[in-house]
């Protein structure tokens, strides 16, 4: 019974908020129904990894990648907040700044915010705080380091065992 | 094979460092019968350790030791503890370097007297000339195997050079090929021929390219003269009461501090921690630092101009497939100073792969601006600006006794602001890139910044007077007869080349000059 109102509370959220609810909220789980994953937050809140995830990636949006890569990507977070009370403190007083800003501005949390733009603008006001530094920074490496990823950029990673590109098309360009 | 000398046994010569430099000479001096020791403060890897993964291997490979960094330059605000992307391993920065080969043109070794004074610049002419090294530079480009000299043809152009040369010819440059590299375009020296790896950054996985690690350091050990001791870090350089080096203090792979004597002592660790260990050495006879009567240890710090452009096209190039370096524009290296600043510079083709174009593009950027350059990835060209910077006095390293390493000692900070002359080179460099790559239809162009820096040159440069340098033409120091500088921190001043092939020469004619000096009991 319960379940069931639950799923139409969140058919219902899900139809209200319109795209940021990707991402939903389901006890100490984020839930990915059209990526088919969750991610169960352990030390963190999963409203705060939630915004995590989004601030992800508005900071480095891709449009060919799905969210379960951000989520990969921030996912440390929660792991290091329950072993670091620095870096929990740190997350939780720039997660809450940044719902702050957004309520202020748009009566809703920061991963609502329709717009990219608006949610940009967001980000902008907080770009040089070591909260966003550590999270842009830290990003840079835990996305674009996942083999997963390379392949939607077109890269193709180690080549060595598959000897080389001597005759792989090292010089296969035709259209210059 | 290789030999095992005692701690107590003062006949040696302890190198620091087995790089370019000290790696050379260590071969250099064991083939003529000496004995040697090499300290070196890394691990030794072998070929089939290397990882084709840029961040894996930079975690393996890169010098990651504590360091901090000051002044106007943007690595300081993008890698304020990164000023230098060398290596920490047996083999030095030649297991990570691209291969590129030039020889210094002939007024690069003059440019006080051909540049005339420049302000804020400190420039001074070499004491030796292109005529003194070409002898050097003949026998350096033999034993690395430099394509286009000895016969030995150059390399087959891949996608990222095409596009550069189909550019080049458009905008009328004429001096473009596959480049000099120490890379095998044919099997040689018992190495075969490069594969087209593409990860030439992270350690030649085919043998190809020529690194000390496994053709200087295993032939010098074949002789039974040589000694590499890894994991070993030297901190202290220490002398007699007559002020001659005796030993060097070091901490071993167990943490353990142990003190080898020595009757020569080199000093290659790169020119960071090169005038660093000076700087430790500090004694009551050697106030300021061991060679340091001239207060230039540390001083005229240069790292290349430096600076990228990537470009991207409506189709693809997969710029990172094969030899990552082997592609250049010589026109622009001519001193021409109707172009706004004197010196000049090289173009050569660069390629990183998806983590460190993510990571050094633009460092620091973010939003779609960004992230949109990303995704043009596999329709990107890149090439690398290098070029002579002004050595300037007030770039240098110093001691931060603010910062102490594992062993507790004051690590290196670097500080660095580009010179005008700099800056105005790069503009123009930055230009003349792009221009190259719109001229095959680029639709975007990206001036990228400098990264950390890989060319560490001066800060132990060779002068003709001991007032204005440390060491002299033969990499000996002015103060301390048995002491040597045997890496890029002799140069005094840049040039335009990458620097790897002028180190190894000048450690030929180094490893030359202690031999006789030795058969003469001058030393």
């Amino acid at each position: 019974m319960s379940g069931n109102d639950n799923a139409n509370k969140l058919d219902r959220r899900q139809f209200l908020a319109g795209v940021s609810t990707a991402l939903i909220i389901s006890g100490a789980a984020l839930i990915h129904p059209a990526e088919a994953w969750g991610l169960e937050v352990k030390n963190l809140k999963p409203e705060m990894m939630r915004t995590l995830i989004k601030m992800a990636r508005d900071i480095y949006p891709h449009d060919r990648l799905a969210d379960r890569f951000y989520a990969v990507a921030m996912k440390g977070y929660d792991e290091k907040a329950g072993s670091d009370a620095a870096t929990r403190a740190m997350l939780e007083t720039g997660v809450s700044t940044l719902d702050e800003l957004a309520r202020k501005k748009h009566r809703v949390a920061y991963a609502d915010v329709d717009w990219e733009a608006e949610r940009v603008a967001l980000l902008h006001q907080i770009e040089n705080d070591k909260f966003f530094q550590t999270v842009r920074g830290g990003l840079v490496v835990s996305l674009y380091n996942q083999k997963e990823v390379w392949s939607a950029f077109g890269y193709e990673g180690e080549s060595a065992s598959k000897g080389g590109y001597m005759s792989r098309g090292f010089d296969d360009i035709t259209w210059l | 094979m290789a030999a095992k000398f005692d701690l107590t046994d003062d006949t040696v010569v302890v190198i620091i460092g087995s790089g370019a430099g000290g790696g050379t000479l260590s071969n250099e001096l064991s083939q003529r019968g000496i004995k040697v020791v090499i300290l070196e403060a890394g691990p030794r890897y072998e070929i089939e350790d290397f990882v084709n993964d840029e961040w894996e291997s930079f975690g393996q490979l890169a010098w990651k030791d504590m360091r901090t960094t000051a002044g106007s330059w943007r690595v300081h605000r993008d890698f304020p503890n990164l000023p230098a992307w060398i290596v920490k391993a047996v083999g030095g920065s030649t297991v990570h370097w691209a291969g590129a080969s030039l020889r210094f043109q002939e007024h690069e070794f003059k440019t006080r007297t051909v540049y005339g004074a420049i302000q804020d610049a400190n420039l001074m002419d070499w004491p030796i000339t292109l005529k003194d090294l070409e002898p050097y530079y003949a026998k350096a480009e033999d034993k690395m195997g430099v394509t286009r000299t000895n016969g030995i043809p150059g390399l087959p152009g891949n996608n990222n050079f095409k596009v550069l040369a189909t550019g080049a010819a458009k905008v009328g440059y004429k001096q473009v090929h596959t480049g000099r590299m120490a890379i095998n375009s044919q099997p040689r020296d018992g190495r075969g021929s490069c594969q087209q790896i593409g990860f030439c950054f992270q350690g030649c996985k085919s043998g190809a390219k020529w690194s000390t690690l496994y053709t200087e350091i295993p032939k010098g050990e074949e002789t039974g003269k040589l000694e590499v001791r890894p994991e070993s870090h030297a901190v202290r350089i220490e002398h007699d009461a007559a002020g001659k080096a005796i030993g060097v203090v070091y901490f071993d792979k167990d943490g353990k501090q142990q003190r080898q004597k020595a009757r020569i002592v080199c000093v290659a660790g790169n020119s960071i921690e090169t005038p660093r260990l000076l700087l430790l050495s500090e004694s009551s006879k050697f106030p300021n630092g061991l060679a340091n009567s001239s207060g230039q240890v540390g001083r005229n710090y240069m790292r290349h101009m430096t600076g990228s452009v990537y470009a991207v096209f409506d189709k693809p190039v997969r710029m990172w497939r094969g030899t990552t370096m082997a592609g250049i524009v010589s026109d622009e290296a001519a001193n021409n100073p109707q172009r706004g600043f004197v010196g000049g510079f090289e173009m050569e083709t660069l390629s990183v792969g998806l983590p460190f174009m993510a990571a050094f593009l633009d460092p620091g950027a973010w939003g779609r601006e960004f992230t949109s350059a990303l995704d043009g990835y596999e329709n990107m060209s890149g090439m690398w600006l290098v070029g002579e910077d002004m050595p300037q006095a007030s770039n240098r390293v110093t001691l931060n006794p603010a910062a102490k390493d594992k062993w507790g000692l004051a690590v290196a900070n670097v500080h660095f602001d580009d010179h005008q002359n700099d800056i105005a080179m790069r503009k123009y460099a930055h230009k003349a890139g792009s221009a190259v790559y719109e001229a095959v239809g680029a639709t975007r162009t990206f001036p990228t910044p400098p990264y950390p820096s890989t060319h560490n040159l001066g800060t132990c440069r060779m002068s003709e007077n001991p007032r204005d340098g440390v060491c002299n033409k033969f990499g000996q120091t002015h103060d301390v007869r048995n002491l040597f500088i045997s890496d890029g921190s002799q140069f005094t001043t840049g040039g335009a080349e990458n620097p790897t092939l002028t180190i190894v020469s000048l450690a030929i004619r180094q490893a030359e000059y202690i031999a006789n000096e030795m058969g003469k009991k001058n030393i």
